[in-house]
């Protein structure tokens, strides 16, 4: 139970089951798509952008608990913030859930995002956690091809 | 989440399967996943692998390796031998007529993507129509796309009901002038029902119109004869019937596969070659361009031979109690709904735990050692039918007992823990 305690942690379960920024922003200045054909799991991200700061951020689809909370938290995280600090932030937590060289010693500093720092001890469910990232990345990048973490 | 242990009704009279006995024909089943003893699940995506045929992989690796049908060196003819033997095997498997019906592919994958190819290219015309039911496996989907949308065909589709039946009478209505051939599954892989192939092939026929079963699902379960199903194509993956990956078979009538077209070119597949012109070789080679797997069909012949020593029907007696203690265990359980209920059903269950993706639920349940697939199963039409982005799937074989089904249901007692604290 240990290794799934950290995994499913009480912050995940609850944006699993009340999803945070769960809408579709009409109109969007940008959005885009993305599928884990794994699992099945798809979602959209919608931004609303003013200049470079992501001003508005929603999401819909479906998926598993780890990537609908990943979606969720990762709105949260952020709305507000300006481009360059969202793909940081990006690669902070892509880092943290593959356990990669440069994850932040000590995941706190991602605040809430630090829940999924348990992710790293399943490698299968990698891209459920950053299926949503990739696809908000997709979108600030204004991709025209849906992204797919096959 | 509480555990109904209601009696299920032992078969009486035949001398049950010596489970015990046969699990330690198997090294995988030995093994501790996760520091808990293998609960192996997931049979329905690969099968372990009996030791007979691990050691006639290496037996052939080691004391038997050549090229076949070319060379007349003393390990070439030992390795032709018995490739050639292993073809013998999988004739007897099918109840083919002739061992050269028996055609060696990757898998059932290959088995398909060569017929919809070399088919689709000699009969297909703008406007024909190739029919394929709602629960095909995605390889018995793609090829046909793509063959129909390069030759201007139609792909159709037989309907089924929230069982998970084929509706026979829209089959019959979908049988027209302009079918060119129906491509069906035998055995479905994510919902377990057994289809009705020879009266498909009865109601085909009668119209002319030929089909190919995909038969991945069902030879690990059921006795084969292609002879009694009477069906033009039939075809198989070893890995899914305790023989190794990257080997399958292809069977075809000896006038459907004389008729068609190759699907490959290549070395041992042709008569004569010239720049102007080849002529080909006569089935089985014709279809088998290049060196094939093998160590694989003799891999796949010692599975053969595995199978052929047990007692197919106390097999069968087991799979089918495996399937109600797991149906009634699975079903008992609060917020688990069943996917697939077909009344005729192969050793398959496919279920959906109320408000938990059957990925959350495969990860946490593998924690306790129990391996389950999780997913669309390469059946996506399957899951939007019965509106489910996914489903849980516990394949069994005929080395599980109803101990793995306690400790699937064990296990899913952690997913409530989980999810519902």
């Amino acid at each position: 139970m240990n290794d799934l305690a950290d995994l499913y942690q009480q912050t995940i379960l609850e944006h699993n089951r009340h999803p945070r920024n769960f809408k579709k922003l009409e109109p969007a200045d940008r959005s885009a798509e993305g599928n884990n054909p794994l699992c099945g799991d798809h979602l959209t991200v919608y931004l609303r952008l003013d200049g470079d700061v992501i001003k508005e951020i929603g999401f819909q689809g479906s998926g598993c608990a780890i990537s609908t909370a990943s979606a969720s938290l990762m709105t949260a995280a952020v709305s507000g913030k300006t481009r360059s600090e969202a793909k940081r932030l990006f690669h902070d937590f892509h880092q943290m859930v593959t356990g990669g060289a440069d994850a932040p010693a000590d995941p706190q500093v991602l605040g809430k995002l630090a829940a999924f720092a348990g992710v790293r001890q399943f490698p299968a469910r990698v891209k459920c956690a950053s299926l949503s990232w990739h696809t908000l990345h997709a979108a600030l990048e204004g991709a025209a091809q849906p992204v797919s973490t096959e | 989440m509480t555990t109904v242990r209601s009696p299920v009704s032992p078969s009486a009279a035949r001398p049950a399967l010596d489970v015990a006995k046969l699990r330690a024909d198997f090294p995988a089943l030995q093994l501790n996943v996760r520091g808990k003893p293998l609960v192996y699940l997931d049979n329905a995506a690969t099968s372990q692998k009996p030791r007979a045929v691990l050691e006639a992989l290496k037996r052939y690796y080691e004391e038997g390796n050549a090229n076949v049908h070319r060379g007349v060196h003393y390990l070439s003819e030992h390795a032709t031998a018995a490739y050639e033997a292993a073809r013998e095997k999988a004739r007897r498997l099918l109840n083919a007529k002739e061992a050269r019906e028996v055609i060696f592919v990757r898998g059932t994958t290959e088995g398909v993507n060569l017929v919809a190819s070399s088919f689709g290219h000699a009969y297909l015309q703008p406007g024909d129509e190739v029919l394929v039911s709602a629960m095909e496996h995605h390889s018995n989907i793609v090829p046909w796309q793509l063959v129909c949308e390069e030759r201007g065909a139609k792909l159709k589709v037989i309907p089924m009901n929230r069982r998970g039946e084929l509706l026979l009478d829209e089959y019959e209505k979908l049988l027209g002038p302009r079918t060119k051939i129906v491509a069906v599954v035998h055995v479905s892989n994510s919902l377990g029902t057994i289809n009705p192939i020879a009266e498909m092939v009865r109601l085909a026929h009668a119209r002319g119109i030929p089909v190919l079963v995909d038969g991945a699902q069902a030879a690990p379960h059921l006795p084969i004869d292609v002879q009694a199903l009477a069906c033009d194509f039939y075809t198989v993956s070893g890995h899914k019937m305790f023989g190794p990956t990257g080997i399958g078979l292809l069977y075809g009538r000896t006038d459907r596969l004389e008729a068609l077209p190759p699907y490959q070119g290549g070395g041992d597949m042709i008569r004569s070659v010239t720049f102007a012109k080849t002529t080909f070789a006569p089935i089985p080679a014709k279809f088998e361009a290049g060196t094939p797997h093998i160590a694989g069909a003799i891999g796949l012949g010692a599975a053969i031979d595995y199978l052929a020593g047990l007692d197919r029907e106390a097999v069968a007696a087991h799979e089918q109690d495996l399937l109600g203690y797991a149906t009634e265990q699975l079903s008992a359980l609060p917020g688990v709904r069943l996917i697939g209920t077909a009344a005729h059903k192969a050793s398959v269950v496919s279920f959906v735990v109320e408000g938990v993706h059957a990925h959350d639920v495969g990860t946490i349940v593998d924690q306790q050692g129990v391996a389950i697939r999780t997913g669309h199963h390469c059946t996506q039409p399957v899951m939007e039918f019965f509106g489910v982005p996914a489903t849980a799937r516990a394949s069994f074989a005929f080395y599980n007992t109803r101990a793995d089904v306690d400790a699937l249901v064990a296990a899913l007692g952690t997913v409530e823990q989980v999810f519902r604290k």
